[in-house]
């Protein structure tokens, strides 16, 4: 359901304020939306000045530095710290990416954290991603063939048959696309997003899974596939520069062609 | 926590419905038909001497004059209904409204583009 107002306990108010340690000339100002479902009140927006002659070039060090030095009770996700685990994904100045790879240089001005839209906060920049997953998981991602494998070597591909997954299997499931879609937003209940579906056409284009037809019945849904309408935050979002949206777009090019 | 049900089961539901493609498909076919019928019937109208009802109805006496209107008509309301329809469906969560708005477009849409095609046939065949 499109919601275009907060419901009343979700409405943002004004947090604490972190001044920097004494002595720091040069400091950069964070604000961070903070949670804790387990206080009863309200989100805030905590406000942190932040030493840069002694932090780190990324966003995620910034962040590190932050429940390190000035307050241990920020929640975050972040593992690899270079943009391959998808962990520290975010909305960082109103788009969606993740915090390792967001360098502190490339942003204007004062920066502002949030957890991934539309999504359940299970604290602070922490998002409950299940449903998400468990999207991923529907369209099943792994090869089905009923051919069985040659018993003495893998699968064989053309080389042009393997470049047909690049831009496509890159996809690290940070969740940026998803949630920075508004038909995921009104709908992602039903609507499968543009990450799962990116996965379901790395599956459909790949020449040695033959189950493409049962895919494609799999999908064909008004709610499934076709809530997609090309607004292209995805493809813009994506911190492994793919482009969600095309895939989505083959897709029904595919459905399309099977009937003419 | 309301359902105890797993999420990979909430998110399969009641599975595809094997449905939207001829939407989606359609929906195109109607925009690019739409293309030159609106071409023509803006240029028709400009190139009209003058706005009242005589010229009017003489113009759409001609036989190719009101097989283009009925196209006009039939094109566009289609298009109209498909387009309604995803906005519905984008935007009203609410089962039972949903239900409603997308019966009300279809049956609004039928109406107006049978109003429209009887009106055409009514004038064409009169003059």
């Amino acid at each position: 359901m499109a919601e275009f107002r907060l419901p009343t306990n979700s409405i943002v108010k004004k947090g604490n304020h972190y001044p920097a340690p004494n002595g720091a000339t040069n400091t950069r100002k964070f604000s961070v939306y903070r949670y804790d479902p387990d206080s009863g009140k309200n989100p805030r927006v905590d406000t942190y000045d932040v030493d840069m002659d002694t932090c780190g070039p990324m966003v995620l060090d910034a962040i590190i530095k932050i429940k390190s030095e000035m307050d241990a009770t920020l929640s975050f996700r972040r593992s690899c710290r270079e943009g391959i685990c998808g962990s520290c994904a975010m909305n960082i100045n109103g788009s969606n990416t993740l915090a390792c790879t967001m360098a502190l240089a490339d942003i204007e001005d004062d920066v502002s954290i949030y957890p991934l839209p539309h999504q359940p906060v299970v604290k602070d920049l922490v998002s409950d991603l299940t449903n998400f997953y468990a999207q991923y998981a529907s369209i099943e991602p792994w090869l089905k063939s009923d051919t069985p494998a040659p018993p003495d070597r893998e699968r064989l591909q053309s080389p042009a048959e393997r470049e047909k997954l690049d831009g496509l299997y890159e996809c690290i499931l940070c969740a940026c696309c998803s949630t920075s879609c508004p038909s995921y937003w009104w709908n992602s209940e039903r609507y499968l997003g543009p990450a799962a579906l990116l996965a379901s056409y790395r599956w459909l284009v790949d020449s040695r899974d033959d189950n493409t037809g049962e895919r494609l019945d799999a999908v064909e849904d008004p709610y499934k596939l076709y809530r997609c309408h090309t607004i292209m935050n995805c493809a813009q979002v994506c911190p492994k520069g793919l482009n969600p949206a095309q895939a989505i777009a083959e897709t029904k090019k595919m459905l399309v062609e099977r009937r003419i | 926590m309301n359902s105890l049900r797993t999420p990979l089961a909430r998110v399969k539901g009641m599975g595809s419905a094997g449905e939207g493609t001829d939407h989606f498909w359609l929906q195109r076919l109607t925009a690019i038909g739409l293309v030159p019928l609106c071409i023509w019937f803006c240029f028709s109208m400009a190139s009209l001497p003058s706005m009242d009802y005589a010229t009017f109805t003489a113009w759409l006496g001609s036989p190719f004059t009101a097989v283009m209107m009925i196209l006009v008509i039939l094109v566009a309301f289609y298009h109209a209904a498909l387009g309604l329809q995803v906005i519905v469906e984008d935007y009203i969560g609410e089962k039972g409204i949903r239900t409603a708005s997308l019966i009300a477009i279809k049956i609004g849409c039928v109406f107006f583009a049978v109003t429209g095609v009887f009106s055409v046939l009514k004038i064409s065949f009169a003059s």
